[in-house]
């Protein structure tokens, strides 16, 4: 007897198993996104866009019209269908190298105009796709193919703060935050809040999620999460950093620093 | 709050009312014309970057698409003005984007995912002096690049325009080639076209009995994905060489099928002609006007102008090659138009005079002056170049 694994309504199941290596945080990542979908019940509407880096590995993943587009292209492509049909849930799905590096013009001044679309991004600390090279994101310290001693923060910088960027630029009716692949629930939880953001055209979402790829780490099961869970949030602190005006009002908090849950 | 019932009616019927109603005679920049043509044609969204010599076709279109209900995204750089127009048509909407040298460049990432995708995006290129930036106002050095920029097989339709009337026609053209065959499709303008007035006919494309193409939407249509229908599965990434070759394959059988029906071009008095002046653009006006007075002396002179420069009218151009003695390439560019004249022309034997300015404009008497040198044999290489 076959056991067909609990998925998301929104996942495509002709084209699963995923293409993703084993262990990998993208899966999760879109796991949550699905659910998220399920759960606002938008499927219906929501047209995709995926980048280059892992994350095209996902361009026949959902069962909702997807584009796979160019590195770091993603944000405009969503950007054009948004502004041209209102009516869509545009979600654009890149790496840490698509959104901070490449795109980050895009991601910038997408996040000024406050756009009405939901950006997602997989913080996986590098490069994946093409062999492990430094990403915007890599740790200080951390080995990767063009950093083999170690990332040298006087030579390179430190790791790129997007939901912190994100939130310090965007519109008052936006909403940022960093979830991570080791806390689904909560991840799937920002997810929501940013789709809901969209849903009630109050402005941009983005949601940074820390992803594992065991692959580029050469880690085995109990470093990637040790890496996961321990390693990575001394760096990217997890949590909501900005929340649309509005719902904060609502739910009594403050806006801004990381109010977790 | 909500609008009054009066003023909301009125938005309405402003939305509704065309543009330009039959055909009015006016006089205006061809900046001014395209933002009219793609009005007339029902495009529906601008994105666009500044860069002159377009800039105008922002400043038009900013000014009369709220007129009508049209939309306008300013984006951050022209790679962002490529793909939110690639975002446009996708979405099912004829959306187009305006640039020029650098901006151009820029385009070029966009407009190879639009030719993979096979995205009807309609781009206007205005132009200007090059490499780098150059000069802000002339050249036609944007032939290659626009023809066959991207890291490609030029899967896409150039129109090369040579007045404000061909800007309008060819702007609203451009709509309904690229949906009708669904490859990125370019008008190919200047710096003098854009900003200089003329006179010409604007008019609505009904009134000269044109049916604008139906738009369809690539993503976001009705029904649920997966269970209504199929979802719409786009990706420019394969994963073998062998899945490559077909498409691509496929694609470009596709081109040499349709290019029959989309070439365009003009041939005038070549078939006793001892010399044939070949140009595009608006350097074409200058070689019409040089054969003119050429006749006018008593040498017979002939013409040809491709309009598109992909695909290229190669069998026309043998057909006027093959009875001229001798052909004469002009153009604002070192041999950029040339370099398409030669692979049309390969295994022909006509000699190929050259008149190659890169970056500067070309006049008539230049034109006729430099016929009448070739003809006095002072100048003494084969072909005659300059
Ligand atoms: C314009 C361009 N430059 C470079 C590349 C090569 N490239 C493909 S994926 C990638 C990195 C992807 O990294 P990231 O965005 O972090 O995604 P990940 O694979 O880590 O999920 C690069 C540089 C490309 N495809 N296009
Ligand atoms: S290389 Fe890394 S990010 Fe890419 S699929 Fe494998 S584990 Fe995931
Ligand atoms: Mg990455």
């Amino acid at each position: 007897m076959t056991v067909v694994p609990n998925m998301p309504k929104a996942w495509r199941i002709e084209t699963k198993p995923h293409k993703f290596c084993p262990g990998c945080g993208h899966g999760l990542v879109l796991k949550a996104l699905g659910e998220a979908i399920d759960e606002l019940g938008v499927q219906e509407r929501v047209v995709f866009g995926c980048d280059i880096g892992c994350s095209l590995l996902s361009w026949d993943f959902f069962n909702a019209d997807t584009v796979q587009t160019h590195h770091g292209r993603t944000t405009p492509v969503m950007t054009g269908i948004k502004r041209a049909r209102p009516d869509r849930i545009c979600i654009a799905y890149m790496g840490d190298g698509g959104g901070y590096a490449i795109g980050a013009q895009h991601l910038v001044n997408a996040a000024t105009r406050n756009e009405k679309i939901t950006v997602i991004l997989a913080n996986n600390c590098n490069y994946a796709m093409t062999g492990g090279q430094m990403a915007p994101t890599t740790l200080p310290e951390m080995k990767t193919e063009t950093t083999p001693y170690g990332r040298d923060v006087e030579e390179t910088g430190y790791p790129t703060q997007g939901p912190e960027m994100v939130a310090a630029i965007t519109g008052e009716t936006a909403y940022s935050a960093r979830g991570t692949v080791a806390n689904l629930r909560q991840l799937k939880n920002y997810l929501k809040k940013a789709l809901q953001n969209q849903i009630e055209e109050r402005g941009f979402s983005f949601v940074e999620a820390l992803s594992a790829c065991p692959t580029n780490w050469s880690t085995n099961a109990k470093d990637t999460w040790h890496f996961l869970e321990e390693t990575m949030p001394k760096y990217f602190k997890i949590g909501e950093v900005k929340v649309p005006v509005k719902e904060a009002k609502e739910s009594n908090t403050s806006q801004g620093n990381h109010t977790k849950q | 709050m909500s609008m009054p019932a009066v003023e909301l009616e009125a938005k309405t019927q402003r939305k509704q009312a065309k543009p330009i109603e039959g055909v009015k005679k006016v006089f205006m920049t061809g900046n001014e014309s395209v933002a009219w043509a793609a009005l007339a044609a029902g495009a529906e969204i601008m994105y666009g970057y500044p860069i002159t010599p377009q800039n105008e076709i922002m400043h038009y279109w900013t000014r009369l698409a709220p007129r009508y209900g049209k939309q306008f995204l300013q984006t951050e750089d022209e790679i962002s003005a490529g793909f939110t127009t690639c975002g446009g048509v996708l979405a099912g909407k004829r959306a187009f984007t305006a640039t020029a040298g650098p901006g151009n460049i820029l385009m070029q990432e966009s407009m190879s995912m639009a030719e993979m995708l096979r995205l009807p995006t309609v781009v206007i290129v205005q132009q200007r002096g090059g490499p780098s930036t150059a000069t802000v106002i002339y050249s036609q050095q944007e032939t290659t690049l626009t023809c066959f920029g991207g890291n490609g097989e030029g899967l896409r339709i150039v129109y090369s325009s040579s007045s404000h009337q061909d800007l309008f026609d060819y702007t609203i053209k451009a709509f309904n080639t690229a949906w009708k065959y669904r490859f990125p499709t370019f008008v190919l303008g200047d710096g003098y076209q854009a900003k200089m007035r003329e006179s010409l006919h604007i008019y609505d494309p009904a009134a000269k009995g044109i049916k604008m193409e139906k738009t369809v939407p690539f993503v976001g249509q009705e029904g649920m994905p997966g269970v209504d229908r199929a979802p719409a599965h786009l990706r420019n990434t394969f994963n073998t060489e062998e899945e490559l070759l077909e498409v691509i394959t496929g694609y470009v059988a596709e081109y040499q099928k349709i290019a029959p029906e989309i070439i365009e071009y003009e041939v005038i008095e070549t078939a006793d002609a001892e010399i044939v002046l070949v140009a595009h653009g608006i350097v074409a006006r200058a070689a019409w006007a040089a054969v003119r007075a050429l006749r006018n002396k008593g040498v017979r002179a002939g013409f040809f102008r491709p309009i598109t420069l992909r695909p290229f009218p190669a069998e026309q151009l043998r057909k006027a090659a093959r009875t001229a003695k001798k052909l004469l390439v002009a153009e604002s560019a070192q041999g950029q138009l040339l370099k398409l004249v030669q692979e049309a022309l390969y295994g022909e034997t006509v000699p190929i005079a050259t008149y190659l300015m890169p970056g500067q404009g070309i006049t008539a008497e230049e034109l006729s002056d430099y016929v009448m040198e070739l003809r006095s044999n002072k100048t003494n290489r084969e072909g005659g170049s300059r």
